[in-house]
């Protein structure tokens, strides 16, 4: 099995404490880590989908049109 | 990311049989299915780290939710080293893609079905699969893909660049995916337009590859599910597109990359039923629905459904959570049951399927696979 790889991240002290309080009783997270992390890739992920490139050029949209047209998609 | 698909065949040409792997049709629609994006963002085949990471963490390294390991199996006559260049062809020789070689490494067979399916036993057809195939693979990046024949399939078979311009041109900001691999029945039906009733666009995405004995063929699926839109559904509220696509039955991790390959489709949400991906008892029955918890970042959100089914004294479709009625008033038809009426020169009530649908299932000569 490989390691998981971890780094460390510093938070106040009293966030920490508010998280735990936060996290404690039925959540299912298992520690303050665990939600941190849960919580920051969601906020990745907002950020990802949200700066998409532009995946077509104006040859490429002409092609894919005219194949959607003749199979009746458009 | 989307390799490009080659028309010149000159890029294939030159590989001696020491430089060639033979690969089967599954592979090669896998193959097909990683050059058009399907599996974005992988470029090729894993290498071991990623694997490794796969299997533990459900993701890869590069922490993208990811719950199935894509590997290129090859037998130990296969001499290749990294950054050699290598020629994927069909067993008729016809050439598929060339890769550009990376590490060879041996997987634990058993450590992937009890990780991958969560279960050692031989008779799931995915484990049967992994421990009937190689345990040496080999990582690579593919450099050049022959197009992929589809077939008579072809013209319902549509690469993610296509199905996003086409959701774009439509105008569809939502579009719900649904995933299958049987004929429609009216649960399915009602449980698509549950959710259509909240989107834009609904993505009707049949999954055709290898069958068992007593599924429906991929001709009608494709023919019912036609019947069905043609005559159920507001015009232009649906896409219908095939997915050629080997199903692992691996359950909640399957549902994982089920979604995964709808959101690379343009998909932005994807319904998840009971015991999705499932085969046999080997999952429960909501557990493909659960796992979604892990991945908070999965860029696509699922709609989470109970079973649908007829009830007789609410008279219609109805679920658990909205039917207080005991299962004596279900109409339930099983498999095996519907497999025997058709046999049997009968048809369904249409309580459990449209007409429609039934009519091209009595009508095509060999609706079953045997």
């Amino acid at each position: 099995m490989l390691p998981t790889k971890y780094t460390t991240v510093s938070i106040p002290q009293t966030l920490h404490a508010r998280l735990e309080a936060l996290i404690s009783g039925k959540t299912g997270f298992k520690s303050v880590s665990d939600y941190v992390t849960f919580v920051l890739r969601e906020v990745v992920a907002m950020h990802e989908t949200s700066h998409v490139p532009e995946a077509f050029t104006s040859s490429d949209i002409e092609e894919i049109k005219n194949r959607l047209k003749a199979l009746g998609y458009l | 990311m989307q390799i490009g698909q080659s028309a010149d065949l000159s890029v294939f040409a030159g590989f001696t049989p020491e430089q060639t792997i033979t690969i089967g049709k599954e592979m090669r629609n896998l193959v097909a299915n990683i050059a058009n994006g399907v599996f974005s963002p992988l470029e090729g085949f894993m290498g071991e780290s990623d694997y490794l990471s796969v299997i533990d963490q459900m993701r890869l390294e590069s922490d993208v939710p990811w719950t199935i390991p894509v590997l290129l199996p090859i037998s130990d006559q296969v001499r290749l080293t990294t950054r050699d260049e290598a020629l994927l062809a069909d067993q008729q020789g016809t050439p598929v893609a060339v890769i550009e070689c990376g590490e060879t490494f041996e997987i634990s067979k058993k450590e992937y079905a009890m990780k991958v399916f969560g279960t050692e036993d031989g008779a799931h057809p995915g484990v049967s699969k992994v421990y009937e195939g190689s345990s040496r693979v080999m990582s690579g990046k593919l450099k050049a893909v022959a197009r992929n024949d589809y077939g008579k399939f072809a013209d319902r078979t549509l690469s993610p660049e296509e199905t996003r311009l086409l959701f774009r041109e439509r105008g569809w900001n939502t579009i719900v995916a649904f995933q299958t691999r049987n004929a429609p029945h009216i649960n399915h039906e009602y449980l698509q337009k549950s959710a259509l009733a909240l989107v834009d666009g609904l993505f009707v995405n049949p999954v055709l590859g290898k069958k068992k004995s007593g599924d429906f063929t991929d001709e009608v699926i494709l023919a019912t599910y036609q019947a069905l839109i043609d005559n159920y559904y507001p015009k232009g509220s649906v896409v219908l597109s095939v997915l050629h696509y080997e199903m692992q039955y691996a359950g909640p991790k399957e549902a994982i990359m089920h979604a995964i390959m709808r959101k690379n489709f343009g998909c932005t949400h994807i319904t998840i039923g009971r015991d999705h991906a499932g085969v046999g008892t080997y999952y429960g029955p909501y557990a493909a629905q659960e796992i979604f918890k892990e991945f908070p970042d999965l860029g696509i959100t699922p709609f989470f459904f109970r079973e649908f089914y007829y009830c007789k004294k609410c008279g219609g479709i109805a679920t658990e959570r909205t039917c207080p009625h005991g299962e004596d008033e279900r109409l339930n038809f099983s498999g095996t049951k519907l497999r025997k009426m058709f046999a049997d020169g009968q048809m369904p009530p249409k309580e459990f399927m449209r007409p429609e649908v039934a009519q091209v299932i009595a009508q095509s000569k060999a609706p079953f696979v045997e």
